[in-house]
Order: C-alpha cells, then structure tokens, then sequence
C-alpha cells in the first residue's frame, strides 16, 4: 500500500539527488577551470552557486514540513532527518567549489608553478567520493557508505604529499612563489574538505539504514 | 526489579486467544505505553493488571502476572485490594453522579469505614491537588461532578483514583474524548505523576505515546511483538512489524 507520505518522500529523494549532481558539476568545472586555466568555467561555478542555495532552502522547507505535517517515525524519520543533513553537507561541498573557483581566479593569468598531477588526482577522489556517497544515500547501500569512509585516507595522503611538496620543493626554495603555491595549497585543503563532507554523509547513510550511529565511532565499521 | 512482570501470559475469550505469550517488564515511576491497531489485545493486556477481565464471562488466562513479586492471577488474590492498589481511567470520564467531593472520597469511604472528616477533607484537598484542580474547585466541592467540563471530569476520575494511593495507575485512551489544549494538560499531569507511580497508558495516539512515555509495547494479534525505550522504538524499531505499524504501512 503506498501512502501519500511515499510519494512526498520520492520528490524528496529526486530533489537531493539533483541537489548531489550540482554539487559534482560544481567540483567537476572547478577543477577544470584551474586545470585549463579556464576564468569563464572558473566564474560559472561561482554564479551558478545561487541555485543550489536556492535548492537548499527547498530541500530544507519540505523536510520541515514533512516532519510537521506527517510526524514521521522510524524509518520515514531518519530517512527526512538524513536527507536534511545530506543536504547540508551538499550545499558546502558546493560552496567549497566556489572557494577553488575563486582561488582559481586568483592564479589563473600567471604563469603556472608547475604541472599540475596530484591535485587532479585529488579532485578526482573527491569526486569519486561525492558520487559514491550520494549513490549510497539513492540505493541504501550500506557497504558503498563503508568505502567512501575507507577512501578518505587516500584523500589525506595526497593533501599531505600536495601539501610537503608546495612548501618544501617551492615555498621554501623560493619565496616569490608563494603566492602561487599559496592558492594550490587552499586548493589541496579545499578538495580534502569536500572528501571529508562525503564521509559525513556516508556516516549519515549508515544512520539511515541501519539505526547505528557510526559518527565518532570508528571502531563500530570494523 | 520490574514493578509488574508478565511470564508467558495467554488469555482467551471463549475460544478466542486474546493475548498469546506475553512476557514483558514494566517498572516502576516510568511511563509505559501500549500501542497497536484495534482488536490487538492492547487493552485486555492492561485489564489484566488489576483483573478486570474477571468481569467478562468466560475469560481464561494462564501465565502469570508479577506485581511486585506476588502473582494477582492467582484465585487467593484480594481484588479489592488489588484494585484499590491498580487503580484505572477509562476513555470516557466516568465521574460517579455525586458531588464532586463525594467522587473522591467514595473509595475512601469504602477501604477505610469510620474515616473522621477532617481526614476526608484532607484527602480531598491532597487529591485535587496533586491533580492540579484545587484551585478551579476549592469552593465548588459540592456542585454535581457530571457538571464539570470533559478535561475536569478526567481529572476528577484521576484525583478519585489517586485518592486511594494506588500504586499504579492504568490509563486507557485517557486523552480520546479531549482537545489537543486539555489533552497536553492531562499529558503533563502523567509527567508530573510518574515520580510517584507506575503508568500504563493505552493509546491509539502513537504521538501521544511518543511523547508522553519512557517505554512503549507493541501489540499485534495478541502478541506483544516489542517492547523497549520509546524512542528507539520510534526512530530504529527492530521489528518489520513495528515498523510498518508506526509509520502507516500496516493494513
């Protein structure tokens, strides 16, 4: 039998899964941008930024009205209360995005310090990981949450091999690249942020399905 | 230990089983509710605590009921006292057509023959009180009960009940007949009463039980199917069925 709250939770449900592909589109054209030096690409993230806050607040709004009008228990409750804090996580990975976007802007007229490997690799495991997490979320699938959670530490180790090698082969060898090493360093941090978003709402998606809170917890994934 | 204890408890009506194999654990100062669709057993469950399915012909029950310790359904049980110590409120407030003062001393009366009264008056005043009606009533103590509103009357049978310092107090859909406004008022009186009593409330309400209790049962086809802290059984019940009850899917 399904019930009138079945298909306001359907429309809820597309509404988040758009909310995860503008999220993808958004790290996808600012890793882009600062690959191909690409100021047009780099300003669309930061404009087209407005409507996924947009989608924010609508996500938001029907959630709290479900939870007012319907009371929702059990697995009806998680699902609403998990789907609000996806949405939440969604709308910084989004505006994390912008942050590339603009620190992109900074460099992109000066010449390039070096060519770019290990923060494609990263934006690409931060991709992988916001996919993942927002297919988990659609399908329940417990066991694709656990691998985001896995992946996050290859997402730590590039940061950090990003991170040595800016500082000790640029900064510190010569200081007029700091500037520039500067803005892949935020842009390191930037796409290791957005990895760790991803786990947040993996942690989320576990609480979902399985009632178990896994958030601070690590020791329950073993 | 459990205020009340039930062991593989079954009852039949004639030949149809009203509850199959209930064990359960309701302690005491807690609220517990029992929810569950009609005809589930829910309210046979809470009549068996003070044996008011005795009144029914043709009732048979096995099992046993703990009340602090001592099984009630065994046939040596005193059911004025048990009924004086499990006291119940009914759906329909059921006030006595007496004054509202005769209402609260009528099972005083009854228990404790030759009471003097100035003890009658003080356990009208304590009754009303703890009831939160003293105020409202104080000066109206011999206008007819049937007079009072729906909310008053409710807690009129509650302060009746109370009057007899019972330890625990049964509670069937005791918020059916009243508005949101009187029934979250009888709603936070059960709050405030819990640091006395044990509270068993039945109720088709299932945001009432997720309000009001600390525990919930649910009950299905006689069988109680779970049973555990009310808000685990609202966010993460274990049961499929529990789940598809609670969430509007049963049926």
């Amino acid at each position: 039998m399904e019930r009138h709250l079945d298909q306001e939770l359907k429309e809820l449900n597309k509404d988040i899964l758009k909310m995860g592909a503008y999220a993808e589109e958004a790290i996808f054209k600012s890793v882009e941008a600062l690959k191909n030096r690409d100021r047009e690409l780099a300003k669309s993230v930061i404009d087209d930024d407005s409507n996924i806050d947009k989608l924010d607040l609508t996500v938001d709004e029907k959630c709290i009205d479900l939870i007012a009008r319907y009371q929702p228990m059990a697995k009806d409750l998680r699902f609403i209360t998990t789907g609000m804090k996806i949405n939440a996580e969604l709308e910084r990975i989004a505006d994390i995005a912008v942050d590339i976007a603009q620190r992109t802007l900074e460099i992109v007229d000066k010449p390039l310090l070096k060519p770019l490997i290990d923060i494609p690799k990263l934006a690409n495991v931060a991709q992988n990981m916001v996919k993942m997490s927002i297919d988990s979320f659609v399908n329940g699938d417990i066991a694709l949450a656990k691998k985001v959670l896995l992946s996050d530490s290859e997402a730590d180790q590039l940061r950090n091999t990003i991170q040595k090698e800016l500082i000790e082969d640029y900064m510190l060898k010569d200081a007029s690249t700091a500037p520039r090493a500067v803005q892949l360093l935020l842009i390191a941090r930037f796409l290791e942020r957005i990895c760790d978003h991803t786990t947040n709402i993996a942690e989320d998606v576990i609480y979902m399905v399985q009632a178990e809170v896994v958030k601070h917890h690590p020791e329950k994934l073993k | 230990m459990a205020k009340i204890l039930t062991n593989n408890l079954n009852l039949w009506y004639g030949t149809f089983q009203a509850l199959k194999a209930v064990n359960s654990s309701i302690e005491a100062n807690r609220i517990t509710a029992i929810i569950g669709p009609s005809g589930c057993g829910k309210s046979t469950l809470l009549r068996v605590f003070n044996r008011m399915n005795d009144l029914i012909e043709g009732v048979r029950t096995d099992g046993e009921v703990l009340i602090d310790g001592s099984n009630i359904l065994n046939s040596r049980t005193d059911l004025v006292v048990l009924r004086k110590k499990v006291g119940m409120v009914f759906q329909r407030p059921n006030p006595f057509p007496l004054s509202i003062y005769e209402n609260i001393v009528f099972g005083e009366k009854i228990h404790a023959e030759g009471i003097t009264r100035d003890k009658l008056d003080e356990i009208v005043e304590r009754s009303l009180k703890d009831v939160l009606l003293w105020d409202e009533l104080k000066d109206r103590l011999n206008e007819p009960a049937l007079r009072l509103s729906l909310e008053q009357k409710q807690r009129l049978c509650i302060a009746r009940l109370i009057a007899v310092k019972p330890d625990v107090l049964l509670m069937d859909e005791p918020c059916s007949t009243l508005d949101p406004q009187a029934t979250e008022r009888v709603e936070e009186l059960m709050r405030e009463l819990k640091a006395r009593y044990t509270i068993i409330i039945v109720t088709h309400n299932m945001q009432q039980a997720a309000r009001v209790s600390d525990d919930t049962g649910f009950m299905l086809l006689g069988e109680l199917i779970e049973f555990g802290k009310t808000e685990h059984i609202f966010t993460a019940p274990h049961d499929r069925r529990t789940e598809d009850y609670i969430t509007g899917r049963y049926g």
